[in-house]
């Protein structure tokens, strides 16, 4: 237990400012975890084994010497057809059978991954460095990576794009459709099936922009995806199914709470507060939910 | 009945004998006995009561870390024993070692036991998939947050006390197989008994609707949490008994090992047939002889095929090898078929 924070305020000025940064980053995975629930049911606990293997990506782009930022472009284009073949191999077995067995199947998948990039990839701790520099905020007492505002950046410029995507396009359009109701959309001539691999690909290319800015602005592991998923699917249940401003909102304070977690408690116990965070939360709601004689559907 | 007498006995004997017909193999013996009171438990959880749980490993955990926490603790000071690394400093004697250890196992199926018994009303109230990942985020957060405890050895890890110089060199084995194989028949009878009585039927009416089983008057939370109370019970068992097995302890790779454990028990009950008495059994030890193979002659490779064996099994087995049976010889299971409704359905097919 380290007080500093509350004796230094500047730090929290730091650590709020570091929070919001990285909160949009996941609140961008978030919004493939839960565009992925609402249109297939399921829930993909390698979700972020997807978001370290885009981050792979990148990583390699560097060593090639390209600028890892054009990660961003390239990371998923490739990762789309990843998440199609993904879901053309396994998770269109998986689609209308209980959550649960989505649930263990990805999980399998997760374990998979991180295998085979431990494999691929090695073990070490690598990061793709930018080299944008940094801004000095408040007389020098705040610094700011530039990576962390271009990931930002980035994550908004993404996540726009795919709600006006979603509105405009035919294929967002059937998606939405087969989200509100997949026996109706396939009445009405949309291919479902088309449209569930078109999803699980879109949320792999999401998952692989998101990769991209953790390589550059933080580090990559293969066994770093699991606190991702569950970032992503407790800010899904925070803000609930279709509700993206509430997505980006709980995914902000999400990363708040880990930066002043990160300050108060220290690095070693960050990851733990997280999952703790996710128990306390659905305990929360479920005694919430028990006073009207309802459960978490 | 007379044919499943001579069906215990037989195991039984066998259990017994095991350690001496096969001395090379004590050590898997004994990790075989652990990994099916895990699936066992896990199987009330998860096959009878409809509650897929990955927390399970929680109990398990615990149950390590307090059994070999007792052990050091009752004798020496823990801080330096973790400190020291252990054995270095710090001896037990054979009546310190032996002492230590039952009044560690002791406590380590009590304690996790209390645990489930307090967090069970909170958990327990979820349903489906956010019980599972509620339960999930339960195990890793033990982990990393055991993985930052100064006293029972934070990153570095735990070792725990080396078995004394009694007897002869097979002693340490025989001693964790007889362990091992005594909470195995313990998790059995408790479990089969259970079974025979009307708490099965509630589990299993909580199962196929909740709501339903709550209307009719049955008081679903209780049955809920005296459920996870016995698993938690003999995980805990077996997690003391473990640690003591393997004489190491890690927060992520041991003990809260929800990479390997914590999935195991879950694939095991998947994959002999969930909500069945003997489907964890067979499980446990088709899994423990597939992984035993992979783990020694494909080394480097197992993740991966566990990865795949978990795909493939849930997609195209999630009924496990007794549900399939079930479906086969139903006769064998006391359903009564129906000769004409038989006839006609293969007609169909």
């Amino acid at each position: 237990m380290d007080l500093l924070i509350f004796k230094v305020p500047i730090l929290m000025v730091q650590a709020s400012l570091d929070g919001i940064l990285l909160g949009i980053l996941f609140a961008l995975i978030a919004y493939g975890m839960a565009l992925q629930w609402g249109v297939m049911n399921i829930i993909n606990i390698a979700q972020g084994d997807l978001v370290i293997l885009g981050g792979y990506i990148t990583y390699f782009m560097y060593l090639s010497g390209i600028h890892p930022a054009l990660g961003v472009i390239v990371a998923p284009a490739i990762m789309y057809f990843v998440g199609v073949g993904l879901y053309k191999l396994v998770i269109n077995k998986v689609v209308d059978r209980d959550l649960f067995i989505s649930i263990l199947a990805t999980f399998g998948i997760s374990i998979l991954f991180m295998q085979l990039m431990n494999f691929a990839f090695g073990a070490d701790v690598v990061l793709a460095n930018s080299e944008f520099g940094t801004t000095m905020l408040f007389n020098n007492s705040v610094t700011l990576p530039n990576s962390k505002l271009f990931s930002a950046l980035i994550s908004i410029i993404f996540a726009i794009g795919l709600v006006i995507y979603m509105k405009k396009s035919k294929l967002g359009r059937a998606i939405r459709a087969t989200a509100q109701n997949a026996r109706a959309a396939k009445i009405l001539g949309v291919d479902t099936e088309k449209v569930y691999a078109a999803t699980f690909g879109i949320n792999a290319a999401l998952c692989g922009v998101a990769g991209s800015l953790v390589a550059i602005t933080f580090t990559i592991h293969p066994y770093m995806g699991l606190p991702y998923t569950i970032r992503s699917f407790m800010i899904v249940i925070i803000a609930g199914l279709g509700n993206l401003p509430g997505v980006a909102v709980s995914g902000m304070g999400l990363g708040v709470f880990e930066e002043f977690a990160d300050y108060i408690l220290g690095t070693e116990f960050r990851i733990g507060s997280v999952f703790l965070l996710l128990v306390l939360i659905l305990v929360y709601r479920r005694f919430k939910l028990s006073k009207k004689r309802e459960y978490l559907k | 009945m007379n044919k499943n007498i001579i069906l215990y006995s037989a195991l039984l004997i066998f259990g017994v004998l095991a350690p001496f017909m096969l001395p090379a193999f004590k050590v898997q013996l004994s990790i075989l006995c652990i990994l099916i009171v895990l699936a066992l438990t896990w199987n009330i959880q998860g096959g009878e009561m409809g509650y897929n749980s990955f927390g399970n490993i929680l109990f398990y955990g615990l149950g390590m870390y307090i059994c070999a926490s007792a052990q050091v603790g009752m004798f020496f000071p823990l801080a330096e024993w973790t400190e020291s690394g252990g054995e270095k400093t710090f001896v037990h004697s054979p009546t310190q070692f032996f002492q230590g250890m039952a009044f560690g196992l002791l406590l380590a199926a009590i304690i996790p036991t209390i645990v489930a018994g307090l967090i069970g009303y909170a958990i327990l109230g979820l349903r489906g998939h956010y019980f599972a990942i509620c339960t999930l985020g339960l195990g890793v957060a033990a982990g990393e947050i055991s993985g930052g405890i100064e006293i029972i050895g934070a990153g570095q890890g735990f070792t725990t006390p080396p078995f004394p110089n009694v007897g002869s060199l097979e002693s340490r084995g025989q001693f964790f197989y007889f362990l091992s194989f005594i909470v195995l028949v313990l998790t059995f009878i408790t479990v089969k008994s259970v079974y025979s009585t009307r708490f099965r039927l509630v589990l299993n009416a909580i199962r196929d609707n909740e709501d339903k089983a709550e209307a009719m008057g049955i008081q679903t939370m209780k049955y809920k949490i005296i459920g996870w109370m016995i698993s938690a019970f003999f995980c805990g068992l077996a997690g003391g008994i473990m640690g003591g097995l393997v004489g190491y302890i890690d927060s992520t790779d041991v003990a809260f090992d929800g990479r390997e454990m914590g999935v195991f028990m879950v694939l095991m009950a998947i994959l002999g047939g969930k909500g069945t008495l003997w489907g964890p059994v067979i499980g446990a030890t088709l899994f423990h002889l597939f992984k035993e193979g992979f783990w020694t002659y494909f080394l480097g490779w197992q993740y991966v095929a566990l990865g795949v064996l978990i795909v493939v099994i849930v997609i195209y087995f999630p009924e496990g090898l007794m549900g399939w049976l079930r479906e086969k010889y139903p006769e064998r299971f006391g359903e009564v078929v129906d000769e004409a409704d038989r006839k006609a359905q293969v007609e169909l097919k």
